[in-house]
C-alpha cells in the first residue's frame, strides 16, 4: 500500500512536533519515517506515514491536519506518495 | 525513499511556481447518437455525456486533493458535431440547438468548457458542414461554455480556401454577434490546420473519429517551474540550459501522466494521452514570455525570440516524451497573447508585432492565438491571415491554428478584458494591403510535393 506523506512548513515555533504527533497517535496513523530542518527561521519537516489502520478517510485527515496547522500558525500538507514518486524517480 | 528536498522542491513548484495540471478532457464519441430526429438526437447526446462525465468534476476534485495538485479545468470534448448533426441539421437554428444541448449538459455536469462544435473541412465541405459553420456565429452568441473549431487545411489534402474564405466571414459575424461582451465569441472558435484528433486543450478540442468511445486526455502546465530552474543557470551555455529545460520538463509530465492514469482508473475510462504543452494564464510568474526573457531577450518579439522559442520547444518535448508512454495533443509551448502576462508586456512596449507572431509559430505549437485586432478589419483580410498560417502547418507538417478576435467597436492603442484564463489583451495593428483578389480565387491550394510518401 503507497504511503502518504506530510508536509509542515511555517515559522519555528516551540510544540509543532509534539502536536502533529499527537494528532497521528490518536487518529492510529504510523509514523515510518521524520526528517526535519530550520533554514532561516523556517521550519520545515516532512514525514512518511502509514495511515492504513486508521479509521479515518484520506479526505478527512487532510482537512484535520489543515485545521491543526492553522491552529499553530504552520501549513500542513497531506499528499499520496506517488506524485513525489513519479516526478523525481525514472 | 523520498527525501526532503524533493518534496520541498515539488510542493514550491506548486505553491510558487503555478504548477498545476490545466485540464483532465474526457473525450466522449457521440457517433452512436445520430439519428435523423433533431430531438431524439439531442435527448440521446445529453444523456449520452451526462451519463459518461457526472463523476468527471467529482473525480478530478478528488485526484487534486489526493495528490495536493491543483487540476485547474475539467472539460468534455465530443465528435464533430457535423458529423452528429448531419442528418437531422436542415438550418442553422437546427445545428444551434445541438450545441445548446451540449450547454446544457456542461453546466449539469459542471465542466466549464465544452469542445467539439466543430467541422473538419480540410479537402471539402458537405451541405452539412457549411451548415455547421454557418451556424457558428449563433451557436456561439446563445451558449456559454460551448466552443468550436474547423480544421481548413492538411498536410495530406492541401488547404480548403472556400472554407478559409467562408471562416474569414464568420469570425467576423461572430464578433458581431457577440459585440456586447467584447466579442468573447471569436475566444471560443479556432480554426487548424493538421487539427490533432486527441487535443484536450480548448477551444480546440475535439473527439476525432479514429478514437475511443470515451477517452480521458490530460493537458500539464508549467511554464513558471521552467522559467524558475533556468533562472538558476542564468549566464551558462546553451547544453546547461536545454539540460535543465529537459529536467524540469520530464518533471511536470510525470505529473499530468500520474494524474491521467488515476483518472482514467476512477472513471474506468481509457487513458489517452497526455498533452505536454507549455501552457500560460495571465498570473504572474506563469509566462511563456518570461522563459524567453529568462533565456536572454528583453521582451518577447526581440531578434533571437524563433531561435529561442524553437529550442525551448524542443526540449520540453524531448523531456516530455521520456514522462509519459503516451504523448499527444498539441505538445509545446502555446503562445497566446491575452493568456500571458509577459506577452502584453511584449505588445504593449512595441517589440511584438503580428508578423513576428506569425514566424514564431513556425517553430512552436498551434499559433496565432487569443489576438485581439481591430473590429473594423476585412472578412478578406482575417482570411489572408488564416491562409499564411494555415500554409506553415501544411509545409511544416505540423499543427497551426489561429484564433482571433476582431473586437467590434474598437480600434489600435485600446485594450479588451476577457476575463478568467482568457485574460485581456492590446488591439494590435493588422496589415493594411489588401488580400481580397487571391481569397476570392475559391477552390484549393493542392498538398505539397513532401505529402507523396506512399
Amino acid at each position: 500500500m503507497k504511503k502518504t506523506i506530510i508536509t509542515v512548513v511555517g515559522k519555528d515555533t516551540v510544540g509543532i512536533i509534539a502536536k502533529v504527533c499527537t494528532y497521528l497517535a490518536e487518529s492510529t496513523i504510523n509514523i515510518e519515517d521524520i526528517s526535519q530542518t530550520i533554514v532561516q527561521g523556517y521550519f520545515n519537516m516532512m514525514m512518511i506515514v502509514d495511515t492504513n489502520k486508521s479509521e479515518k478517510h484520506f479526505g478527512q485527515i487532510s482537512e484535520e491536519l489543515q485545521a491543526l496547522g492553522e491552529e499553530i500558525g504552520v501549513v500542513i500538507k497531506c499528499q499520496k506518495e506517488e506524485i513525489f514518486d513519479k516526478m523525481h524517480r525514472i | 525513499m523520498i527525501n526532503l528536498f524533493e518534496v520541498v522542491e515539488t510542493n514550491e513548484m506548486i505553491a510558487k511556481e503555478n504548477l498545476d495540471v490545466r485540464t483532465i478532457t474526457l473525450g466522449i464519441s457521440l457517433l452512436d447518437c445520430i439519428d435523423s430526429d433533431l430531438d431524439k438526437l439531442n435527448d440521446k447526446i445529453y444523456h449520452k455525456i451526462y451519463e459518461a462525465a457526472k463523476d468527471l468534476v467529482v473525480t478530478g476534485e478528488k485526484i487534486s486533493r489526493d495528490f495536493g495538485i491543483p487540476i485547474v479545468n475539467k472539460r468534455i470534448s465530443v465528435t464533430p458535431i457535423a458529423l452528429i448533426g448531419g442528418a437531422a441539421c436542415k438550418t442553422v437554428e437546427d445545428f444551434a440547438s445541438i450545441a445548446k444541448t451540449l450547454d446544457k449538459v456542461a453546466h449539469e455536469v459542471g465542466v466549464n468548457f465544452i469542445g467539439g462544435y466543430s467541422a473538419l473541412v480540410s479537402k471539402g465541405m458537405t451541405p452539412a458542414d457549411e451548415l455547421l459553420i454557418r451556424s457558428i456565429p449563433l451557436a456561439l452568441s446563445s451558449t456559454e461554455r460551448v466552443c468550436s473549431s474547423v480544421n481548413l487545411g492538411s498536410t495530406k489534402t492541401g488547404i480548403n480556401m472556400d472554407a478559409v474564405k467562408l471562416m474569414g466571414e464568420i469570425i467576423k459575424e461572430t464578433a458581431e454577434y457577440t459585440k456586447e461582451a467584447d466579442s468573447l465569441g471569436c475566444a471560443k472558435l479556432v480554426v487548424f490546420c493538421n487539427a490533432p484528433d486527441d487535443n484536450p486543450f480548448m477551444a480546440g478540442a475535439f473527439h476525432g473519429v479514429t478514437e475511443a468511445d470515451k477517452i480521458i486526455n490530460v493537458g500539464v502546465s508549467g511554464p513558471g517551474v521552467v522559467k524558475t530552474a533556468i533562472s538558476k543557470v542564468r549566464g551558462e551555455n546553451f547544453e546547461v540550459l536545454c539540460e535543465t529545460i529537459k529536467k524540469t520538463a520530464f518533471k511536470v509530465t510525470r505529473v499530468g501522466q500520474l494524474v491521467a492514469q488515476e483518472a482514467s482508473r476512477r472513471l474506468g475510462v481509457p487513458f489517452g494521452i497526455v498533452d505536454l504543452s507549455l501552457a500560460p494564464t495571465p498570473a504572474v510568474g506563469d509566462s511563456v514570455a518570461d522563459i524567453l526573457c529568462e533565456i536572454g531577450l528583453e521582451y518577447a518579439g526581440a531578434p533571437g525570440t524563433t531561435a529561442a522559442l524553437a529550442l525551448l520547444n524542443d526540449q520540453v518535448k524531448k523531456g516530455g516524451v521520456m514522462a509519459s508512454s503516451y504523448v499527444g495533443g498539441l505538445s509545446g509551448a502555446f503562445i497566446p497573447v491575452s493568456e500571458d502576462q509577459g506577452m502584453i508586456n511584449a505588445v504593449e512596449a512595441g517589440a511584438l508585432t503580428l508578423e513576428k507572431l506569425e514566424a514564431m509559430t513556425c517553430v512552436c505549437s498551434v499559433g496565432l492565438d487569443m489576438i485581439a485586432i481591430p473590429g473594423d478589419t476585412k472578412a478578406t483580410t482575417i482570411s489572408g491571415i488564416i491562409a499564411d498560417e494555415m500554409a506553415i502547418g501544411m509545409v511544416n507538417q505540423k499543427t497551426t491554428a489561429v484564433r482571433i478576435i476582431p473586437v467590434v467597436g474598437k480600434g489600435v492603442g485600446e485594450t479588451v478584458e476577457f476575463g478568467g484564463l482568457l485574460g485581456y489583451a492590446p488591439i494590435m495593428p493588422v496589415n493594411q494591403f489588401s488580400c481580397d483578389a487571391f481569397v476570392n480565387r475559391g477552390g484549393r491550394i493542392p498538398a505539397p510535393i513532401h505529402s507523396f510518401k506512399n
